[in-house]
């Protein structure tokens, strides 16, 4: 028995280093510090901290699941204590730097190893006190993963829902203050729960129940609600789902005068995006055609747009809607005109491409030679606001509306586009080019097309953002807004359309609002990407198969025609 | 009876290599033919050259009395021919459904901007789709799996999708790769029956690559030989199968003297099985 029991603690004790080097480098990175002044349970809990607990929980889950897979019957017993242990030693590596710390001085070498993050090792007593708690605590939060994955699924998803909602309130406190404010939520009330940038005890416990038994609710509810709108006539169901999307709109269309003016503007944000998203999904979800010269697009139409409607050029100084038009046609012809030359380019040549694409036309717009065009390095200034009736949309709070109509419209034809004729051509070239051909479809049009209307959303997306920010500058089209698109849809989910909007709240909305992040933008991206491809590569919200053939054949069966007894594979 | 492809003088080389040459073949309206051949002969190279995915660099391929070779896969798959393949090459991540609507594809007309502004006649062509792909489904045995993503039905089905992705082109002449090929002897069977009925139900001209001799002789009209890029016979099913140059070709000139008196017999043996000569009869 202990020979076994010791076999089958082994892999646990593997994971747990493996987790403490995650932690030890987050702690290096400067991770660790640069959250420590962000709480989540004030005086308790802050975010730097709780990036080294969620490692803890990860490993102690991973842990338990490889005990559970190891020891082959002996099972249960073994993964709790497996996942402790497992957390116990994701705490010795960073024990170990603290212990090194104090002898000798690595900060000549490595920055962040200073008595700031020593202090937030031991909870800011001395070492002899503080790491053993260190490891505890390891020890106590990797068991907790390891009950996670070992509770039924129902309770230990509640649990993650209601650690998320604290989680999630307690970073956004100071943001949600002010929503609550807004609301007419008095200031009493709301001190009970949140104070200044964190939640405080009671906040935390109330938060994390409601979040637990939202998700209990919600997982036990939804198959059952689920079912009484299928058994609905589809006339009735119809009417549930237009009600559900009006008031679905009827939020969105309210968000901004709850969410204020910073919010507004990340959420604006998020919605060129997510029209350069569903534009880049069009060309690498569906047809397969791998860009990531996307940029360019969005710049095409931003300058466009600057260009006929600004008074600096002085050349037309039309209004924002005589431009927009235009900007998206030049957008499109573009996306053709870079298609022409990469027809016959396939796979990561054709990614190569099209970084040089986009680079070209950033270097084009800043170089002398258009100066007169597009007035250089310095850009444009003083493009006019769009005017609506007689309202200028000015601020974020305003141009939402036009980015959500644009979202809106683009959504559509995108949902026209792939249930269509041509979606499926691109679908068909994207499986296998040369049989795609073999079935009749025209390869240069389809690729002409989906550069062509990929590059037209990603134009509507430029003419706003143009309108939005009152000035273009070539240095606002860099590579990294082609890497952020592509990192969008992948975490979204390739070809997915509801998974475009999931990307963009997740990679454009979470680095706007912790600001902490931005220094380690490229760092998380990198990880998230990375545990993506390994866990879920499908996304975070893959596209749905469609059902066709039983969905539509609710009229009698085909008639009788061709008999079955007559084709093969019907005498089984 | 007219000739639907013909093929003359067609050579094709890769670097060095005679992959065919100097090849002869017409292809008569409504007939079953097939291509044998030991591996690397040839036989899917002309396959890729009649369909468009090669150029020949001499000789002519004709169609109905055009010209098709120079013609782009798309082109030449709207004058009327469509193929399945060797190793099967479904649209893997597409469903069953989905594979045949792309087979439809040249016989719709509607554009981009019909599907956008969801235009009457784009709505009609799409539901008419709709029904035709369930039927074509229906016609080859997948009747319920049409939702079922091309990756994940079973091998025998994937085959039989391949036909019917094929023949929602309405194609006049329809090659198949190996049609066979891995299949149990009862889905062997099925199949060879199957592809009767394409010519005698629907009309189509069937030009197959095929190894199983039982399928060949008992299907075939014709049968061309091909051996090192050379065509080295062509005739009825039962003159090929005496023709000792065939028979060295498959099994090397000393084996084919010894053994020539058995594979003759077992030859036979096949041709005379099940429904061996029904598709002749019927005409």
């Amino acid at each position: 028995m202990g020979e076994r029991f010791r076999a089958a603690l082994r892999p646990a004790v593997v994971v747990g280093l493996v987790g403490g080097v995650m932690a030890l480098l987050l702690s290096l990175v400067g991770m660790v510090n640069a959250f420590a002044g962000r709480p989540i349970i004030t005086g308790v809990l802050s975010m730097g901290h709780t990036l080294l607990f969620l490692t803890a929980l990860v490993t102690g889950m991973i842990a338990a699941r490889r005990v559970l897979h190891a020891s082959r019957g002996a099972g249960r017993p073994v993964a709790l204590p497996g996942a402790a242990l497992a957390g116990l030693a994701s705490g010795f590596p960073l024990a170990v730097l603290v212990l090194v710390g104090q002898v000798v001085n690595l900060r000549a070498v490595l920055q962040n190893a200073n008595p700031v993050l020593y202090g937030l090792l031991t909870f800011g007593r001395d070492p002899g006190a503080g790491l053993p708690q260190l490891v505890l605590a390891g020890a106590l939060v990797g068991s907790l993963g390891g009950a996670l994955t070992l509770l039924p699924g129902r309770v230990s998803q509640a649990v993650v829902a209601g650690l998320g909602t604290m989680l999630l309130t307690g970073l956004f406190a100071e943001l949600l203050q002010g929503i609550l404010w807004d609301l007419g939520v008095p200031a009493a009330t709301t001190r009970l729960f949140m104070v200044q940038k964190g939640l405080t005890v009671a906040g935390a416990l109330v938060t994390g129940a409601a979040g637990a038994l939202v998700q209990a609710v919600w997982a036990s509810q939804t198959p059952k609600v689920r079912r009484r709108l299928d058994a609905l006539p589809p006339e009735r169901r119809r009417r549930v789902n237009v009600a559900l999307a009006a008031v679905g709109l009827a939020i969105v269309l309210w968000l901004p005068q709850v969410l204020g003016s910073f919010l507004s503007y990340v959420l604006v944000l998020v919605g060129l995006y997510v029209l350069m998203g569903l534009g880049l999904n069009l060309e690498v979800g569906w047809a397969g055609l791998l860009d990531l010269g996307f940029v360019a697009f969005f710049a095409i139409g931003a300058y466009t747009l600057a260009i006929l409607t600004s008074p600096e050029t002085g050349w037309l100084a039309l209004t924002f809607w005589q431009a927009l038009p235009v900007a998206v046609l030049v957008a499109l012809i573009a996306g053709v005109i870079l298609g022409v030359p990469v027809l016959g380019i396939r796979g990561d040549y054709l990614a190569i491409a099209t970084l040089g694409f986009g680079e070209i036309v950033r270097l084009l717009v800043g170089s002398d030679w258009l100066r007169p065009l597009t007035g250089g390095s310095q850009g444009i200034a003083h493009i006019p606001r769009p005017v609506l009736g007689n309202i200028a949309l000015i601020g974020p709070q305003q141009i939402y509306y036009l980015v959500v109509a644009g979202c809106i419209i683009v959504w559509f034809v995108a949902t026209r586009l792939r249930n269509s004729r041509l979606g499926r051509a691109w679908m068909a070239m994207r499986e296998d080019e040369d049989v795609a051909q073999a079935m009749g479809i025209n390869l240069v049009q389809t690729k002409l097309l989906a550069y062509g209307l990929g590059a037209g959303f990603a134009g509507v997306a430029g003419a706003i953002f143009a309108a939005m920010i009152g000035s273009v500058f070539p240095h606002s089209f860099q590579l990294i807004i082609s890497i952020n698109v592509l990192a969008l849809i992948i975490v979204g989910g390739m070809g997915s359309i509801p998974g475009v909007f999931v990307g963009a709240l997740f990679l454009v909305a979470m680095p706007e609002l912790l600001r902490e992040f931005t220094e380690y933008r490229l760092f998380m991206y990198g990880g998230l990407l990375i545990a993506m491809m390994l866990l879920r590569p499908q996304g975070l919200w893959p596209e749905p198969t469609v059902r066709l053939e039983l969905a539509e054949s609710e009229e009698p069966e085909v008639p009788a025609r061709v008999t079955a007894a007559t084709s093969p594979g019907q005498g089984d | 009876m007219e000739t639907l492809l013909g093929a003359s003088q067609v050579t094709k080389r890769f670097g060095g290599l005679v992959a065919l040459s100097n090849f002869e073949l017409e292809i008569p309206e409504r007939s079953i033919t097939s291509l044998i051949g030991p591996n690397g002969a040839g036989k899917t190279t002309f396959f890729n050259l009649v369909t468009g995915f090669y150029q020949p660099d001499e000789g002519e391929i004709t169609f109905r009395g055009r010209r098709i070779d120079g013609l782009t896969a798309d082109r030449i798959t709207r004058q009327g021919i469509s193929r399945t393949y060797q190793n099967i090459r479904l649209f893997a991540n597409m469903t069953a459904l989905e594979n045949v609507l792309v087979g439809l594809h040249p016989r719709l007309r509607s554009s981009w901007m019909g599907a956008v502004l969801g235009t009457g006649a784009t709505r009609r062509e799409e539901a008419w789709a709709y029904r035709e792909a369930r039927e074509i489904l229906a016609f080859c045995g997948l009747r319920g799996k049409g939702d079922v993503l091309a990756r994940n039905l079973p091998y025998g089905d994937q085959r039989r999708l391949e036909v019917a992705r094929a023949l929602a082109s309405q194609p006049k002449l329809l090659l198949l790769d190996e049609p066979t090929a891995g299949m149990n002897p009862r889905e062997t069977e099925e199949m060879t029956r199957f592809i009767r009925r394409l010519r005698d139900e629907l009309g189509i001209t069937i030009f197959l690559i095929e190894h199983d001799m039982r399928v060949v002789m008992g299907i075939s009209e014709r049968v061309t030989v091909l051996d090192y890029g050379q065509k080295i016979a062509e005739g009825p099913p039962r003159e090929i199968q005496n023709n000792p140059r065939v028979i060295e070709a498959y099994l090397g000139r000393g084996a084919a003297e010894a053994l020539e008196e058995a594979v003759v017999s077992a030859g036979s043996a096949g041709a005379a099985g099940p429904g061996g000569h029904a598709g002749a009869g019927a005409r």
